[in-house]
């Protein structure tokens, strides 16, 4: 729960969600961003206006009609609470900031983690992408996996083999 | 004896601001800090700042640091005194800063204390031996002068400190084998820090505490306990961790000393930290000359000590004399309520109205 140990729920993830239909479309921007932080980063780092913040200390509510999934946002969100998704049938694409050394290689397979670090399925590795921040010298990795469409909303992490 | 108009102590993000609005306004400053790099606690940091897109939100600590730091050394009217600790304010407007074998004395009309704060400590079984530090310490040894002082860590509290500890140690290959808390959830993280931590495998161990390191010479193993409602251990709960450093991030105390030898009254008021100099939001203090930007006034984080450095700075320049944009300063002042427009800044909002209430008005 987040009050307990800062993680959202299953209930709380689902208010973030876009819909199926643009979930299959092609990769969307999906936050799990649930306190009242004064930050606001991921607004001016998108380059479509697609998210929006109506102070300083609100969440961000993201058009995801708008949102192309160019990862933008993810780079630039300092809590690493940005994630893409997109969802192509049997199999679901989770793109995750990663800021560790050791980077995974496109084609790799590794652990798919959930929000507590436990492992709940294998995921290869697709896209490994640096990308700047909003601050060019801040660059972030973006680790795209491929998982069973099972396990979308579980995946946020991931373990090398 | 260095004779200026104002003397800034202490070179992180409020020392710095506060030296530059001064600098800006045309007043000469003397700014002192006891280590030899400024940036104080920003230069430790990894992670991208939160705050305002178009104010340095999304930079690194590190990199907040480097930029304010270059601003302030090409800064013609900003002199430094690096590596040098104050250790004397009299009330005629001297202090005397020194090192270990030297001292320098300052004539200043105004000095504006940004001395931030120190790591709190707790008692176990063997605290003192080897191993056991502060999270600061872990940070500065392992980001400042790139040593490792171990390679398993526990981790004792889960406030911003902690996590962030935790998530750096990762970054730079150590392992985590768990923070621990005797709250029975978050000491005060952002729930995006612990959740940052936690998905990369590092457990959040709550409702327990440390009792006791126990090793030949340095920390080989730390025993915790999980407690009851009522903080009391429960027996039979052991855990034995295998780890070679236990870094403690159990709460910050602001550093009042300086204001208690400058005749500045100080109060206690624990949603800041413990003793405070009794000041305003710009910055004043009891005594006319002396003026204070957090977390020396109050434990809170990098974007208000900027926005109160630059005020208290300003606020000093103006009662030199010198001219300062009254409109900026109530831009800084709106921007302040705005970034503590939020429930993380319930505590320091309540601690600041109860030391600039009632009695100690």
């Amino acid at each position: 729960m987040l009050e307990i140990d800062g993680f959202p729920t299953i209930e709380d993830v689902r208010t973030t969600l876009p819909s199926e239909e643009r979930l299959a479309r092609g990769p969307v921007a999906v936050h799990e961003c649930f306190q009242d932080i004064p930050c606001n980063p991921c607004v001016a780092s998108c380059p479509v206006g697609a998210i929006s913040m109506e102070k300083l200390t609100s969440q961000p509510i993201i058009d995801h009609d708008r949102c192309t999934g160019c990862g933008s946002c993810v780079s630039a969100c300092p809590g690493l609470a940005i994630f893409l998704l997109w969802k192509k049938g049997e199999k679901a694409q989770v793109t995750i900031p990663y800021e560790m050394l050791n980077a995974p290689t496109p084609g790799e397979t590794v652990e798919g983690l959930d929000r507590y670090g436990r492992p709940v399925c294998e995921a290869s590795v697709v896209r490994v992408v640096r990308m700047p921040s909003l601050d060019k010298r801040s660059k972030t990795m973006l680790v795209t996996l491929e998982v069973d469409a099972a396990y979308m909303l579980d995946v946020r992490s991931f373990r090398k083999g | 004896m260095i004779e200026v108009d104002v003397l800034v102590v202490g070179g992180g993000p409020a020392g710095m601001n506060a030296a530059l609005a001064v600098a800006d306004a045309g007043a000469t400053v003397l700014l002192v800090d006891r280590f030899y790099k400024l940036g104080g606690q920003l230069v430790k940091q990894t992670h991208k700042f939160f705050g305002w897109a178009d104010r340095g939100a999304g930079t690194r600590g590190f990199h907040l640091a480097e930029d304010l730091a270059q601003k302030v050394k090409s800064h013609p009217n900003i002199r430094l005194l690096m590596g040098h600790e104050l250790i004397g304010a009299y009330a005629d407007g001297t202090y005397i800063a020194a090192t270990w074998d030297a001292h320098v004395k300052i004539k200043a009309k105004k000095a504006i204390m940004c001395t931030g704060a120190a790591e709190r400590m707790i008692t176990f079984e063997n605290n003192d031996l080897p191993g056991v530090m502060g999270a600061g310490a872990v940070q500065t040894l392992m980001n400042e002068y790139g040593v490792m002082p171990g390679q398993r860590y526990l981790i004792v509290g889960s406030g911003n400190v902690g996590v962030i500890l935790a998530y750096q140690l990762l970054q730079a290959g150590a392992q985590v084998d768990a923070i621990v808390d005797v709250l029975p959830k978050l000491g005060g993280a952002y729930w995006v820090h612990a959740a940052k931590v936690q998905r990369l495998g590092v457990p959040l161990l709550l409702r327990r505490t440390i009792t006791g390191v126990y090793g030949d010479g340095r920390v080989e193993k730390a025993v915790t306990v999980a407690v009851d409602e009522r903080f009391e251990p429960v027996p039979g709960t052991e855990m034995e961790h295998h780890v070679d450093v236990v870094a403690l991030a159990v709460g910050l105390m602001p550093l009042a000393d300086v204001f208690q030898a400058a005749g500045v009254k100080t109060v206690y008021v624990p949603e800041l930290g413990g003793f405070v100099p009794w000041h305003d939001e710009l910055g004043h203090t009891t005594c006319p000359d002396i003026y204070v930007a957090e977390d020396a006034g109050g434990i809170e984080e990098a974007t208000t000590a900027s926005l109160g450095g630059t005020l208290a700075g300003l606020t000093a320049a103006k009662e030199l004399g010198y001219p300062v944009d009254e409109k900026a300063v109530e831009q800084y002042l709106k921007s302040l309520e705005s970034f503590r427009d939020s429930s993380l800044s319930q505590k320091v909002k309540e601690g600041l109205n109860k030391l600039r209430s009632g009695e100690h008005a």
